[in-house]
């Protein structure tokens, strides 16, 4: 785990004293609203449908006990008993108040936490792979390089205020767990002769024009990353689209003047930023790389596992993955009870968390951008009595990456933005799909549900994807196919003509119909859709 | 019928012009026929409420029913935790909303 340093804590600690200022500059008249809503959006605060909403960073969604605690005690103390975990792995409450907000930084900054970067048209929280420093797979872990990342964008002066906001995931396998080419820029770390260095992809993203993110850069070593990413900002800087919300994001400019262009342009301007030297040593990345380094595991832990229990053996098969080091296990804990709300959390099950991260993880925590937790190092013999506390706790839902495993948005029940409730429609799915036995059989679908067109649900990813829509002061729900975040990307199609909320559940029951009836030996669901296309399943769905 | 409705400025809660002051309860709503701008010019500037707006609704005797589901949702509370609304004890209270 990455820890402040004193220059780490003075930032985030001045941070607080300002706000508590400009708040209360706001209630005493001396700034306006319009003044005001800047500001609290560098400090993460929203004013959202029923309240104001706080959200919290989680720097490539790592968390150590202390901390996660502290999001239980925020919920507890200072909103409704509960947290949203959301697909930037962060979390947010939603009923806060502006009076209150002030404290909650401070409090936050006692356990080196703050809401930095997750608002505004700055360089958002860094994304990462959950898995990171556990997976067999990985080339290195990736979260020293986006710790290095974070400490490069934090209060960036030439990026704090960019045409739009600006999205950067770091994975380090070839197995894609954090959506990277769905983001603005996203880096896979890879080894070339023995060194370690980046591929650069740029310009992807979701929202209203989703667009994957084409490679500009094959390699970049590693002390030339700084100067590379700068040179890729600076020329979105300068010509990313301010006139215009909707064609302000990097993607669109890498569509208008092209991948080869935009490529061209990085390059010569990276040549000239390399010689400002703003590349930290080598040995920079080597200090806080040491703050990753792996704990202290047990070479002779057993991988002996008792499967007698039907419910264990069903939810170890499901939840948990292979760890790198022998006699480990990597533990996703579902935060998709059937009927709950994807990613919500009370206090209590975010204290019962991090008591079993404490004692049973090396302290670690990871959110995950499916709205999950992870423990990533638990031993295997432990994983009994990890699953009896988070049965007890109601954790113990045994369905990552099945149906149920919903992402969804906080929709209409919540956001300001939203058209439709997203919610409702994914306790509905789940509900209707809550038999283990038929999720099993359906197998890997990963149904992603957004409330509006700013696609937070990430529901252009989804193999099956929803997105909500006002029609005439009606809720109705598109239904895509096809789409992916993982390292078979792609981007779903709409069917066609959108359903009712009770439709649309009818819908995804007739698409999975037809998928039993034409798959074959170990199709996933996106497997099938990608051999036999939309027509089946259009003529499944409207006849 | 007009209602004017906002976010209070301290708290951030739901809240209802009532012809003399703020209230969290729909019910309480009066309606403000061609005066809600002036008044949310008047209430912002004086510092009880934040982000003002005037919203069509229709008139039944339960009271005020606004014609956009956004704000049935904000007079009542998230329709996914009918123990967060303002009827708490009325599981089916969401029914309203849709």
């Amino acid at each position: 785990m990455y820890r402040y340093d004193e220059y780490d804590q003075g930032i985030v600690d001045a941070r607080v004293d300002e706000f508590r200022d400009q708040v209360a500059r706001r209630l005493s008249g001396q700034l306006t609203e319009d003044q005001f809503k800047p500001l609290r959006l560098m400090n993460g605060l929203y004013l959202q449908l029923h309240a104001y909403m706080l959200r919290v960073a989680v720097p490539y969604g790592t968390l150590d006990s202390r901390q996660m605690r502290m999001l239980g005690h925020i919920a507890r103390k200072y909103d409704r008993g509960y947290g949203h975990f959301t697909t930037r792995q962060n979390i947010q409450y939603n009923w806060i108040k502006l009076l209150d907000a002030p404290d909650i930084l401070a409090e936050l900054a006692t356990v080196e936490m703050h809401a930095i970067q997750t608002s505004g048209n700055c360089i958002r929280n860094i994304s990462s792979d959950q898995f990171a420093g556990a997976a067999a797979d990985e080339v290195t872990d990736p979260r020293p390089w986006a710790e290095l990342i974070r400490q490069w964008s934090t209060f960036h002066p030439e990026f704090s205020y960019l045409p739009r906001k600006f999205k950067i995931a770091v994975i380090a396998a070839d197995e894609d767990r954090a959506a990277m080419r769905l983001h603005d820029i996203g880096i896979q770390l890879v080894s070339r002769d023995g060194q370690v260095g980046a591929r650069i992809f740029v310009g992807g993203g979701m929202g209203r024009t989703p667009m994957i993110a084409p490679e500009i850069r094959d390699f970049v070593p590693a002390d030339d990353l700084m100067s590379y990413l700068e040179a890729c900002l600076r020329v979105y800087n300068r010509y990313g689209r301010r006139d215009n919300i909707y064609k302000a994001r990097i993607k669109i400019l890498l569509h208008e003047i092209g991948a080869d262009e935009y490529r061209r342009q990085v390059e010569e301007e990276f040549a000239l930023v390399k010689q400002l030297g703003i590349d930290p040593p080598a040995t920079e990345l080597e200090r806080i790389s040491a703050m990753f380094a792996p704990p202290p595991f047990d070479a002779n832990a057993s991988a002996e596992v008792d499967r007698s229990d039907p419910d264990f053996a069903v939810w170890l098969d499901q939840n948990t993955r292979a760890h790198k080091q022998p006699g480990y296990a990597i533990v996703t804990i579902s935060l998709k009870p059937v009927g709950g709300i994807p990613g919500d959390a009370s206090a209590d099950q975010i204290d019962v968390m991090a008591d079993l991260a404490q004692r049973y993880s090396a302290d670690e925590l990871r959110v995950t951008h499916a709205q999950n937790i992870v423990l990533p190092h638990v031993r295997i013999a432990d994983l009994a009595a990890v699953w009896q506390t988070l049965t007890e706790a109601g954790l113990a839902e045994a369905n990552l990456d099945l149906i149920s495993d919903i992402i969804a948005c906080p929709g209409l029940d919540y956001c300001s933005l939203a058209n439709a409730r997203s919610i409702p429609v994914a306790q509905k799915i789940a509900t209707r799909f809550a038999s283990p036995e038929r999720q099993r059989d359906l197998g890997e679908l990963k149904l992603k549900i957004s409330g509006c067109i700013n696609a937070c649900g990430h529901h252009h990813a989804g193999h099956i994807g929803i997105l909500g829509v006002d029609r005439k002061g009606t809720e109705n729900f598109q239904l895509l196919l096809g789409g992916s975040g993982a390292e078979d990307v792609s981007l779903g199609k709409i069917t066609g003509p959108g359903f009712s909320e009770d439709g649309v559940v009818d819908a995804i029951e007739r698409v999975t119909d037809r998928y039993l009836a034409v798959r074959t030996e170990g199709e996933r669901f996106l497997d099938t859709y990608r051999r036999v296309g939309m027509e089946p399943f259009k003529e499944a769905i409207y006849g | 019928m007009k209602l004017l409705t906002g976010n209070d400025l301290p708290t951030g809660d739901v809240v209802w012009w009532t012809g003399s002051g703020w209230s969290r309860h729909l019910a309480d709503a009066a309606d403000v026929g061609a005066n809600g701008e002036a008044v949310a010019r008047a209430e912002e500037g004086a510092r009880r409420v934040n982000g003002p707006y005037v919203i069509d609704a229709t008139p039944s005797p339960e009271g005020p029913r606004p014609a956009h589901i956004k704000d049935r949702i904000r007079a009542l509370g998230p329709t996914v935790r009918p123990d967060l609304t303002l009827k708490p004890a009325d599981p089916d209270a969401g029914a309203w909303v849709i």
